[in-house]
């Protein structure tokens, strides 16, 4: 038995660290631990609420803006604020366009390398390259003079001897199945996609201000002015510049992600078998498309799914969240086993080792996230879930995406239930929305052409105007999953505020059961060929899109006595 | 129009050979010598600096962050990030990009201060937890500070970017538990330079690090460490909606005529006249924007400590008399502190965090150590009206 500790887990956001047990060349068993804590919760007491969404805005710079999002609706909640149309329809924009770019980013800037061999491209022939790229897309790079200069630009980069970035990785590794071309393509298609992200999230900027962390929120609706004819508010011409920004996202979407993760995918098949995990899904749905504040009418829904049931969908109240700490740095000053976040606590108790540090076996607890529970059940969520979740409600767009992957790479609905799985299931929420934004930007038009510029209800804007006592919450789909902030409100104030985010869910540490979350899980089966090189570790990892910032710790405390310890 | 370098120029030659194409080529040394204020004259120097050989190695570091700044790095233009990482430094350690994982991302780290000792930049993101024997943030299984403490030593320069970085921003607001400060206090005698903002705008970053590269040296910076060049003036002074404050035109209301018009924000608790920042003249996002553009106000996020003494951030600021003249909007700032000492108990916590802050680090504010160049006007966060403010509201707190 061999134990290792991968630490820092790098192209995520924030800091993780994985420890796994090997046995055979097969992970036997794993620990997720976040190894940061900032005490957000703790900062956000005795503020006034209408402030909360610029703190916490700042759980993660990553996936910015959802937690803005799920602030002013946690503060919308206790208020009982509904905001108006226009609100609602720009905040769709900026959280749709959020899931745009961010899943083209997480692809290739931060999980392609676990698939792409970059030093093998140098060993492409560029003319066959740019045949592969034009059989899978009409993409205009696909030509041999783009790819002969992508390659001697990687040359020259890789001749200089500062491989930068690029330095260091697990370069040659068996575990690499693309040809050289396909490295190649995937290399050109990493930069090109560099200048795409910067470009497409511009929206943000029109809407917001900036990005990251755009500055437009404001409990009640947005603070932008509406008003197609006037050069100082939203108007027609950054309409148009947003549905142009639009047309570009999509159309690398359609011509370039979405080929590439068919092609990649084709040669990773395996990994339709590997990295199952727990199996419970967890989608609090999103994307309101009326104002009723009903999920039935959210484009993403809701529900829960159990033991990989796609036949019964379940329901979800948000009373069914719970967190526990029995092996978290933290304790729960009355001993209770679990506190819904209303009640939460963030008392944080550090009794991990001294560092500097190897390991972190044989202590019981590991990690700074807590274990969220739904109704005591460990859950995965993110975009697996979400497409689950639309594909057992019956959901005409996800049903019709999902079966034409599943039938291009030649699999049954049970590949889906892995590591392959979830990126498949990013690629297709990514085309699904990159497909909706055009239509919400439509009505917003259409909206606007009626004659309603209202942007904010501003009626409970004075605090005195608020009951004493005040509670709520504010559930989203972030692009990492279910994202919940719950708020209690005292006298104008913040008396108590709890946020569990996506990868508190799926980097959560074992319960007083000794159940693994969801990462643990799913690396429990995963092979590892080389010790000292454990890509397919990261393949696992990486595939949930992990975010730390937010909330990150896995680790399990059985461990054998004799095991090798080697850091990695 | 001063003269640029042409394709027969040897330099563009390397930089052809880099993949750099000649329009991008002179809009990148177009760009950094407008950013840093330059003649055009000097855009031919900055380009022999930046294609010099090798690339300078950058260590960017992430402690107690979210990696918003990261995330503006990524945005940036004229130069591209892909111009920046590939062509003109040479990004050897940074988390969120790196391919390589655990030890073989830490000995990536290791060989660098190796082979290029007193010879790297180090850019520092988030801020550094000190309490508890500095257990809240490890990499590696080693804390933050002793890593900042052991990259920093032989570095040629550091940047911090990043409100948190600067003097340890939201994780030091009040109730943060964790003792988060600022690089400068960990590192106190580093040549260092603060870009605070949360985040920073990018195209600071690479103007700094433009200027360093071609001269040798940061850009002449405030008392508080930050770059004339970025943070000089205040936001009020630069404003698009300045001629409305002048006017008496305010928004009173998310959403009503005001602010379809796009009058002051003032009334709805802009910070523009208390912050010193150019995001009104640099934008966001290829210059697609700034938050008082698109409706919001000002948040104040350059200036220290500004979760708490920015914060409410819907108060306005106290009123000046018949404010309407530059001397005003400064009294407006002077004024700020002392106006905050009112007795809510929002305030209280604030005050309560300027008092315990001030104790802990007296003298060691996050500019104490940073290369000075002349001193300007300093931002009006004073400590004497906060004492006054600390004494009557910390039996609120308490």
């Amino acid at each position: 038995m061999t134990r290792i500790a991968i630490d820092p887990i790098t192209r995520i956001e924030g800091h993780l660290r994985i420890e796994v047990e090997i046995e055979n060349g097969v992970v036997k068993d794993a620990w997720s631990s976040g190894t940061m804590f900032r005490g957000m919760e703790l900062i956000l007491k005795g503020r006034d609420p209408r402030d909360a969404w610029v703190f916490a805005q700042r759980a993660c710079g990553v996936c910015t803006t959802v937690h803005a999002l799920a602030s002013v609706r946690a503060v919308e909640s206790a208020l009982d604020i509904t905001v108006p149309k226009n609100a609602r329809l720009i905040r769709n924009l900026i959280a749709g366009i959020q899931y745009v770019q961010d899943h083209v980013i997480h692809f290739y800037h931060l999980h392609a390398l676990d698939w792409v061999d970059v030093v093998s491209a140098l060993s492409a022939d560029p003319r066959a390259t740019a045949e592969l790229a034009a059989s899978i897309s009409d993409w205009p790079t696909s030509s041999e003079a783009h790819y002969t200069a992508v390659q001697q630009k990687l040359k020259t980069f890789v001749d200089s001897g500062q491989l930068g970035p690029f330095a260091n990785g697990y370069w040659g590794h068996p575990a690499y199945k693309l040809p050289p071309e396909a490295n190649l393509m995937a290399v050109g298609h990493y930069l090109e996609a560099l200048d795409w992200q910067r470009d497409v999230i511009r929206v943000h900027a029109l809407l917001g201000g900036k990005n990251p962390h755009p500055q437009s929120y404001v409990v009640g609706g947005m603070a932008i002015g509406l008003d197609p004819n006037s050069p100082t508010a939203l108007n027609a011409r950054h309409l148009s510049e947003i549905a142009g920004l639009f047309a570009t996202a999509k159309d690398f979407v359609d011509r370039v992600y979405i080929p590439d993760v068919l092609a990649v995918a084709g040669f990773y098949k395996d990994w339709a078998g590997i990295g199952q995990g727990i199996g419970n899904y967890l989608a609090y749905g999103d994307f309101p498309e009326d104002e009723t504040g009903d999920p039935r009418g959210f484009y993403l829904p809701r529900g829960r799914i159990l033991g990989r049931d796609l036949s019964t969908i379940h329901p979800v109240e948000h009373t069914g969240v719970s967190e526990t700490v029995v092996h978290s740095w933290y304790e729960y000053p009355d001993g209770e086993a679990s506190k819904h976040p209303w009640d939460g606590v963030t008392s944080p108790k550090y009794d991990g080792p001294t560092p500097p540090f190897e390991s972190l076996e044989g202590h019981d607890k590991y990690s700074w996230l807590k274990a969220p529970r739904f109704e005591d059940e460990p859950m995965e969520v993110g975009p697996l879930a979400r497409m689950l979740v639309a594909y057992g409600s019956g959901h005409a767009d996800v049903k019709a995406a999902v079966d034409t992957v599943l039938a291009s790479l030649g699999v049954g609905a049970e590949a889906l239930f892995s590591t392959l799985g979830r990126i498949a299931a990013r690629a297709i929420e990514t085309q699904l929305l990159a497909a909706r934004l055009p239509v919400w930007l439509a009505e917003l038009e259409a909206n606007l052409k009626s004659g309603d510029l209202a942007i904010a209800d501003v009626t409970k804007w004075d605090p005195s105007s608020w009951p004493p006592d005040a509670q709520g919450w504010g559930m989203e789909e972030a692009p990492r999953g279910a994202l919940g902030h719950w708020v209690v409100i005292k006298d104008q104030t913040i008396e108590n505020y709890q946020l569990v985010v996506p990868s508190t869910w799926n980097g959560s540490p074992r319960d007083g059961q000794g159940r693994r979350g969801a990462w643990e899980e799913a690396l429990i089966g995963t092979p590892v060929a080389d010790p000292t090189m454990p890509v397919e570790v990261l393949r696992t990892v990486h595939s949930f899109d992990p975010c730390m910032a937010c909330a990150v710790h896995v680790f399990d405390p059985a461990g054998g006595s004799s095991v090798e310890i080697r850091v990695l | 129009m001063a003269r640029v370098a042409v394709p027969n120029d040897p330099l563009y030659q390397v930089l052809v050979k880099r993949g750099v194409s000649r329009r991008a080529f002179l809009k990148f040394s177009a760009a950094m010598a407008g950013a840093l204020a330059l003649p055009a004259s000097y855009a031919p120097t900055i380009a022999r600096a930046v294609a010099a050989a090798p690339r300078v190695p950058v260590i960017w570091l992430e402690g107690q962050d979210c990696a918003g700044n990261t995330e503006g790095f990524l945005r940036a233009s004229h130069p591209s990030v892909a111009e920046l990482v590939l062509d003109t430094l040479s990004v050897d350690y940074h988390e969120t990009i790196m391919t390589a994982s655990g030890a073989a991302a830490e000995a990536a780290r290791a060989q660098t201060m190796r082979d290029y000792k007193d010879g790297y930049i180090v850019v520092v993101e988030g801020s550094i937890p000190l309490a508890s024997d500095g257990i809240y943030c490890t990499i590696g299984g080693r804390t933050f500070k002793s890593i900042v403490e052991d990259v920093c030593r032989d570095a040629l320069a550091v940047i911090s970017v990043g409100s948190c970085a600067f003097d340890g921003g939201l994780p030091a607001a009040a109730g943060g538990p964790t003792g988060a400060t600022g690089v400068a206090r960990v590192v106190p005698d580093a040549t260092l330079i603060n870009l605070p903002g949360c985040p920073m705008n990018v195209q600071n970053l690479t103007a700094t690090i433009v200027h360093y590269l071609t001269f040798g040296s940061f850009p002449a910076t405030d008392t508080l460490g930050r770059p004339l060049f970025a943070y000089g003036q205040l936001i009020h002074d630069q404003c698009e909606r300045r001629a409305h404050f002048e006017a008496g035109r305010f928004v009173m209301a998310w959403g009503d005529e005001g602010a379809r018009k796009g009058y002051c924000l003032y009334k709805m608790g802009c910070k523009g006249p208390e912050t010193y920042a150019n995001c009104p003249t640099a934008r966001f996002n290829d210059g697609a924007s700034w938050p008082v553009k698109t409706g919001h106000g000002c948040v104040g996020c350059t200036m220290p400590n500004f979760w708490d003494q920015m914060s409410p951030f819907y108060r306005r600021l106290p009123t000046a008399p018949g404010f309407a003249s530059d001397v005003n909007a400064d009294a407006i700032g002077l004024g700020l502190v002392g106006a905050v000492a009112g007795l809510t108990a929002a305030h209280a916590v604030g005050s309560y965090v300027r008092k315990r802050r001030q104790g802990q680090e007296d003298g060691n504010g996050p500019g104490a150590a940073a290369e000075s160049g002349p001193p300007t006007a300093s931002p009006a966060v004073t400590s004497a009206p906060a004492d006054d403010a600390a004494a009557s509201a910390k039996g609120i707190q308490a």
